[in-house]
């Protein structure tokens, strides 16, 4: 029997997490709009719940309450309300939500975006957020002529009732908003739908070729100056000395200030900030980390997994007796620090004045990064505007707040907005590392040769512990993936041990999943050569309950041609389940001399009801994209504590020539949604590394795969 | 104060003569639609046109502009209308579109010398924009569909811009 625990994500860590910044804080709200989940008329119009406003002219605002990363939030869940409001998607007008307790995600336990739930968590909210207003409107109008709202019908943003009378929302949406909010709401059908399941152009796209959508570091505020920060080169080092004085007499400086995250100069454009901040002279205390490399790391892990059992995360059976009874498979996986490198560098801007603090920044936490603010200012959170901006890439990286507080002590000390970017080398050399793993596996065959017992012991830093010092939770995030493996094998043991490595680790993309679908889909093709079977058939005799893990590997295989490839390619499968999504993916490659060429990747993919598929479609890409270039090239390295990758030169991305064909393959279903931010990142590396194995016998048990020996063996 | 070109409009601008375009662009004339990325011409986030080629406004320092008319990704068409922008939004190509203006600067430059390029044409004026969120695919679909657009609307007997491959 499984004796999983459940919830060891980042839903523990954002829970406990918003507890320590106090109680989730209902904070001031954008201007025109009322506070946060409460109705009322303004000048902006009438806000009908904490998702929309209808203002007189007619115009429908919707407030999304997750921020717009590029995985199209900003167009799904305003489709999601839509299609109960009976209005046009492309009449929406989109507003990023203030920190409020109705725009909290129950899944992550905070005002979060991420663990792919966005939509999971709007589908009913916001249809019927939708529903209510609709018959708010409709009740309003039944008001209004003095007849039965039976007798009404909401359509295109009017409601229409009998003997050819019609009022727009934007005429009926005053008196709407004070109408009781129905309790009893019956949401459309399936067969129903006129925009959820249906593609179409994403909200934010036309902003986004004009050059007009607002990222973070594009924030102007009437006297804004601008900051740049020195940080420690060791991570984790402070400032010990400090002499500013040719920086302080260059041009257009304003000031150096120390702070919690190193020294800011402040000046009047950013080209002058930074020329001062590299004029700094800085004496750095290195602190702890000063003899910290990779081979310091590895060894860490390596004496922490050979020393500590683990604590158990998972227990079906007896996998320890039953492998040490049978023929076994032993093997060793590790995986490399990696940075997230979004487009858009770590930037914030702060507006410190006497009565509180203005906040724009691209955040995935909102209410973490009003608390930040608020430390730095020295305010109460309730103090803290924030003002969620788009996000020039988001994959976790901005999970975290580290560069908040810098940018808010800057506009104190100046008594100015100060906008406070980080260049690309800051932004690399202090990234909040997704952690290096070891990751350890054991798998044990019968006499008649079926796979009965397997075992995997993680070794990894935990990102909760740091994240949330409060958890109690002895698990952690780094081993989800492998708590729902949905492999049927009757002894399995999931055991991890916590070593930290002295530096902070962070969310990324794909967070468990990566790692540990690495390390399990590799093992798994190791256990099915081991058995003399085909990859693909080995793993669905181990699926033979589960129908939509089996389809989707069919469906992959026979999309493919698994087994029947073009002459002289190779292919590797992989599978994963994660975020209530089941996905497949078969990597088509050649090793020619050694030099691998990935040619195709093939991705099926079941992740339940879709709301705008053609966005289904670009996060699977996206996904596959960002597993490439992590399996390929991704590696963070230090020598004596210092990052040693600065920029995209010594930090190597996929680029657009070095796309291979990707076949991405939707399945119909009927499910209730999964995510689709993170699933395709994970299965990408161990399907090619699958791939690599069947053309040259070599497996590869760490990555990145650059600069590993692919001659055949 | 020094004179630059940037969208047929002439401006005076007081920064150093050594602040990269990328800032003056940014912060002096408040265009923030040109992106920082990298700082070193490696990422392609800044592309603009000067005297419509395609170069990397990180690296290209006040001084070095001198008369050359600068057209940036607010300059490139009123509307939203150059075939570039109509296949960007058909295909629905930006995702966070931090990276966009660029890629469309670079695409616009490409399909301005090569009107009809192929998929290594595309590689090579391409290669130089990194997108994080991996649209390389609908990138690569776009500018074949810009391709189209521009000779659909290329007057009859010939390409609006008939000069040969520079890519």
């Amino acid at each position: 029997m499984s004796s999983a625990p459940g919830n060891l994500t980042r839903r523990g860590f954002l829970s406990t997490a918003a507890g320590v910044g106090g109680t989730v804080v209902l904070a001031l709200t954008l201007p025109g709009f009322g506070a946060g989940g409460k109705r009322g008329t303004s000048a902006a119009g009438a806000q009908m719940n904490a998702w929309l406003t209808i203002a007189a002219d007619n115009s429908i605002i919707v407030i999304v309450d997750r921020s717009e990363m590029g995985q199209g939030v900003y167009t799904a869940l305003p489709m999601l309300l839509a299609e109960e409001l009976e209005i046009s998607v492309d009449t929406i007008l989109v507003v990023p939500a203030p920190v409020g307790d109705a725009y909290v995600n129950p899944g992550n336990g905070g005002q979060v975006t991420g663990t792919s739930n966005s939509v999971q968590d709007a589908w009913e909210k916001l249809r019927t957020a939708g529903a209510q207003a609709r018959m708010m409107l409709i009740a309003a109008a039944a008001e209004r002529w003095r007849v039965d709202p039976n007798a009404c019908e909401a359509q295109n943003g009017s409601i229409f009732g009998p003997a050819g009378k019609s009022l727009t929302y934007g005429e009926l949406a005053a008196a709407a908003a004070k109408m009781p909010v129905p309790k009893d709401v019956k949401l459309k059908p399936k067969e129903r739908f006129r925009i959820i399941g249906k593609s179409r152009l994403r909200l934010d796209s036309p902003s986004k070729v004009d050059g007009s959508a607002q990222f973070g570091i594009d924030v102007k505020l009437p006297g804004m100056l601008y900051g740049a920060l020195a940080q420690s080169p060791v991570l984790g080092g402070k400032v010990s000395a400090l002499d500013a004085a040719v920086a302080e007499a260059m041009p257009g400086v304003r000031k150096v200030l120390v702070t919690v995250g190193g020294v800011v100069a402040v000046a009047d454009h950013f080209w002058q900030a930074l020329q001062a901040r590299n004029a700094l002279k800085i004496t750095w205390d290195p602190g702890g980390n000063a003899g910290l490399d990779n081979a310091a790391i590895r060894a860490l892990l390596e004496k922490a997994a050979q020393s500590d059992p683990g604590l158990s995360a998972r227990k079906d059976g007896d996998a320890a007796a039953a492998l040490a009874a049978k023929q076994s498979l032993h093997a060793v996986y590790e995986l490399p620090l990696l940075a997230h490198a979004t487009m858009e560098p770590m930037n914030c801007t702060a507006d410190v004045k006497a009565d509180g603090c203005d906040l724009y920044v691209g955040t995935q936490v909102q209410q973490l990064a009003q608390a930040a603010a608020a430390a730095a200012a020295g305010l109460d959170p309730s103090r803290v505007r924030v003002f969620t901006t788009l996000l020039g890439g988001g994959f976790g990286r901005r999970l975290d707040v580290d560069f908040i507080p810098s940018a808010v002590a800057a506009s104190k000390a100046v008594g100015a907005p100060v906008k406070l970017i980080w260049t690309r080398e800051d932004d690399m050399t202090h990234d909040t590392y997704r952690p290096p793993a070891r990751e350890e596996l054991r798998g044990g065959f019968d006499a008649a040769g079926r796979l009965t017992a397997w075992s995997l012991h993680i070794t990894s830093p935990s990102i909760t512990a740091r994240a949330s010092p409060s958890t109690t939770d002895p698990f952690d995030s780094v081993v989800e993936y492998a708590l729902i493996c949905p492999y049927a094998v009757p002894n399995f043991s999931l055991t991890y041990t916590r070593q930290e490595i002295g530096i902070d680790v962070g969310y990324m993309r794909s967070v468990s999943h990566a790692p540990n679908c690495f390390a399990i889909e590799s093992f798994m093709d190791e256990l099915a050569h081991a058995a003399g079977a085909d990859p693909i058939d080995f793993r669905l005799s181990l699926l033979k309950d589960k129908p939509r893990h089996t389809r989707v590997l069919q469906i992959a295989a026979q999309r493919a041609n698994w087994g029947r490839h073009p002459a002289g390619r190779v292919q590797g499968v992989a599978f994963m389940e994660g975020y209530t999504t089941h996905m497949a993916q078969i990597a088509e490659i050649t090793v020619d001399a050694g030099v691998l060429t990935v040619h195709k990747i093939t991705c099926v993919v079941d992740c339940g009801q879709m709301v705008n598929p053609r966005i289904v479609e670009s996060q699977i890409e996206s996904g596959i994209v960002f597993g490439l270039s992590a399996a390929l090239w991704g590696d963070i390295t230090l020598v004596a504590g210092r990052v040693q990758q600065t920029n995209f030169n010594s930090y190597r991305v996929l680029r657009g020539n070095e796309m291979p064909d990707v076949d991405v393959h939707l399945l119909e279903s009927d499910e209730a949604p999964g995510g689709i931010g993170e699933p395709a990142v994970a299965p990408v590396a161990p399907a090619i590394c699958n791939a690599i194995f069947a053309a040259t016998g070599k497996r590869l048990r760490t990555l990145p795969i650059a600069g590993q020996n692919l001659s055949r063996t | 104060m020094t004179k630059i070109r940037v969208n047929n409009q002439t401006v005076d601008v007081d920064a150093a003569p050594d602040t990269p375009l990328l800032w003056v662009l940014r912060d002096h004339l408040v265009m923030t639609g040109t992106k920082f990325g990298c700082g070193v011409a490696l990422c392609g986030a800044c592309t603009v046109h000067l005297d419509g080629v395609a170069v990397r406004s990180c690296v290209l320092p006040l001084s070095a502009v001198g008369g050359k008319a600068i057209t940036t990704i607010e300059g490139l068409s009123a509307g939203r209308s150059h075939a570039v922008q109509k296949a960007w939004l058909e295909i629905d190509v930006p995702q966070c579109g931090y990276c966009q203006s660029g890629q469309i600067m670079s695409a616009a430059a490409l399909l301005s010398v090569n009107p009809n390029p192929s998929d290594a044409d595309i590689d090579a004026a391409m290669s130089g924009n990194i997108c994080r969120c991996g649209t390389y695919p609908r990138i690569r679909r776009a500018i074949h569909r810009a391709a189209e657009l521009q000779r659909a609307a290329a007057p009859a007997g010939g390409v609006a811009h008939a000069g040969k491959g520079a890519a």
